[in-house]
């Protein structure tokens, strides 16, 4: 039976425009970067990917990642667990809230974060009286950077949760399990893909977090500088290659990202079609 | 649909109480509660501290200031833009992607989510080398007398480049999800492709192409990092909001710059509600008034 758009000439047509659309727009981009950085040869590229700024950019944005991950690990399937297995009222406001972040401007965010814990904020003052710097310090970065990537973790694993039920669990409650071997050998199995696609989430944003950090770091060469803030200096200092040097790095978490995103997809779709 | 999922709670023989079955409601509860408030609403609270002091006269003056309010028709028109560019290559793309197979689509679909894996700043600083004047698209376009660089156009590009997925991904599973037997009667009486698209598909996919292109242009009102290379930033031409936000804070005027993103937090979350209530009463409406 033939079906809208199944004349051979348009199907060629419309697959010919996205594909050239595609690859102008999301291709070419993604080739200049590495066409950028290795412009004047490998060994250029290596110069600038070691050196002593770029490693320091590379170990502070790392230590941040680090730290924020296993953060948002902990409270996304703390409220996802939460707004999928108990009514309570406000579990819909809950819901709305941790959204805040994904409407919030990232320069809003770190304005926000500045606000309060900088030094006129209302806790900065307080703060500064006990000796403790947190804004233009990597604390601040890591705060930040928590805020703008919670919603991921969280966001992967409600409507999965949702969708899957509490049967299971529940089961497991009437047969004698404790909590913590409940979400071990029933909960877990169940989410361990969405909550590793929620954690890769989580760690390209981390890593890639520019506007928000940038209010907040200060940008000191050697201390409070990440990795994108890095790209920004060096473009601006017209070290381009240097800058796409850096730039490639992150790019490279990019398609990474992107590589596992399809392979879960792709699982989930065969699990599907074998079931 | 969510009160069976959501419905873990026992009824006891005695009247008025319930007891969960599943552990974990004080521990998750609490710490949910926590997160939420330290995390995410406390730091609010700073903003409504700055602009406390205010009179409502001189946070008019603010936000009303030329410089400003030129930044909000550049932020604003460059945005709507973006969002329609979007809304076309978005259904092309979930069209394309639903409907066809052919060589490269695994790889096609997995670029489309590109933007939202790639950070920023590097977006930013790609476009800009890409478009200036010796870059490849710069030199190509050089010919037509198409400048992007360090105009408006080029603030749209990087705007529609980092929203790309918005529209693609939300009008992609309401496609996959129409049953066949639509386009087919369509066809069997005789349609052509463009009326029966019009009539017959296109009312399906109406509400999830305008969140998407809603979606795509609210975050493009917030972008900062991909517009500020390729925008040249200069006063009253290409300086977008959140970099008036940015430049504010540069000059230690906390109050300036929060008045300014007050005025910014308020329009994306009132265009949030605004899509969301939009879309609950397409969804009642389209399944009988309820």
């Amino acid at each position: 039976m033939q079906r809208i758009g199944d004349a051979p000439a348009l199907r060629r047509l419309l697959i010919g425009a996205a594909v050239a659309l595609s690859a102008l727009f999301l291709l070419l981009p993604l080739v200049a970067i590495f066409a950028q950085a290795f412009s004047q040869g490998l060994a250029t590229f290596w110069v600038n990917v070691s050196d002593t700024y770029t490693l320091a950019a590379i170990g502070l944005t790392l230590f941040v990642t680090a730290l924020t991950i296993p953060i948002n690990l902990v409270f996304g399937v703390m409220l996802a667990w939460l707004v999928t297995r108990f009514t309570f009222p406000g579990r819909r406001l809950l819901q709305t809230l941790i959204d805040i972040p994904f409407a919030i401007s990232p320069v809003v965010a770190g304005l926000v974060y500045l606000l309060l814990y900088g030094r006129n904020g209302w806790l900065g003052g307080w703060l500064d009286a006990h000796d403790i710097q947190l804004m233009f310090a990597w604390p601040g970065i890591l705060l930040v950077t928590v805020f703008v990537t919670c919603p991921f973790v969280a966001r992967e694993l409600i409507p999965l949760m949702q969708a899957q039920g509490s049967r299971e669990e529940e089961a497991a409650v009437t047969l004698g399990a404790s909590g913590f071997t409940l979400f071990r050998r029933v909960t877990l199995p169940n989410i361990r893909w969405a909550l590793l696609y929620g954690v890769i989430l989580t760690n390209a944003r981390a890593v890639g977090e520019f506007g928000a950090v940038s209010v907040v770091s200060g940008a000191i060469r050697g201390e409070t500088n990440t990795l994108p803030l890095h790209v920004e200096l060096l473009y601006q200092d017209y070290n381009t290659v240097g800058a796409f040097a850096s730039a490639a790095l992150l790019a490279l978490i990019a398609l990474f990202t992107l590589a596992a995103k399809a392979g879960l997809e792709w699982r989930a779709a065969r699990r599907e079609a074998l079931a | 649909m969510s009160q069976r999922a959501a419905g873990s709670r026992l009824a006891l023989p005695f009247p008025g109480r319930t007891q969960r079955v599943l552990p974990g409601f004080g521990l998750s509860l609490g710490i949910s509660l926590t997160f939420v408030s330290l995390v995410l609403l406390l730091p609010l609270t700073g903003l409504v501290g700055q602009l406390a002091g205010l009179s409502l006269g001189e946070y008019w003056a603010i936000i009303s200031e030329a410089r400003v309010v030129a930044s909000y028709a550049i932020t604003l028109g460059a945005a709507a833009v973006a969002a329609l560019v979007n809304a076309a290559f978005g259904l092309l793309l979930a069209w394309v992607l639903v409907r066809y197979d052919f060589p490269g689509k695994r790889a096609l679909d997995a670029l489309m989510d590109l933007p939202f894996a790639l950070p920023t700043a590097v977006a930013g600083i790609t476009l800009a080398t890409l478009y200036s004047s010796n870059g490849w698209m710069g030199q190509a376009l050089a010919p037509l007398g198409l400048e992007v660089a360090y105009t408006w156009v080029g603030i749209a590009l990087a705007m529609a480049f980092t929203s790309i997925p918005f529209v693609v991904r939300t009008v992609q599973p309401i496609l996959e999800d129409l049953p066949h037997e639509i386009d087919e009667a369509a066809m069997t009486l005789g349609a052509r492709d463009g009326v029966a698209f019009r009539r017959v598909i296109l009312p399906h996919l109406w509400p999830a192409l305008v969140t998407g292109t809603g979606l795509a242009f609210v975050r493009s009102l917030g972008e900062f990092g991909a517009v500020i290379f390729i925008a040249g930033n200069m006063p009253y031409e290409t300086e977008i909001t959140s970099l008036m936000i940015f430049v504010k804070l540069q000059e230690y005027d906390y109050v300036g710059a929060s008045a300014i993103a007050s005025a910014v937090l308020a329009t994306s979350l009132a265009l949030l509600l605004a899509i969301n209530l939009w879309q609950g009463r397409f969804i009642r409406r389209l399944h009988g008034g309820n």
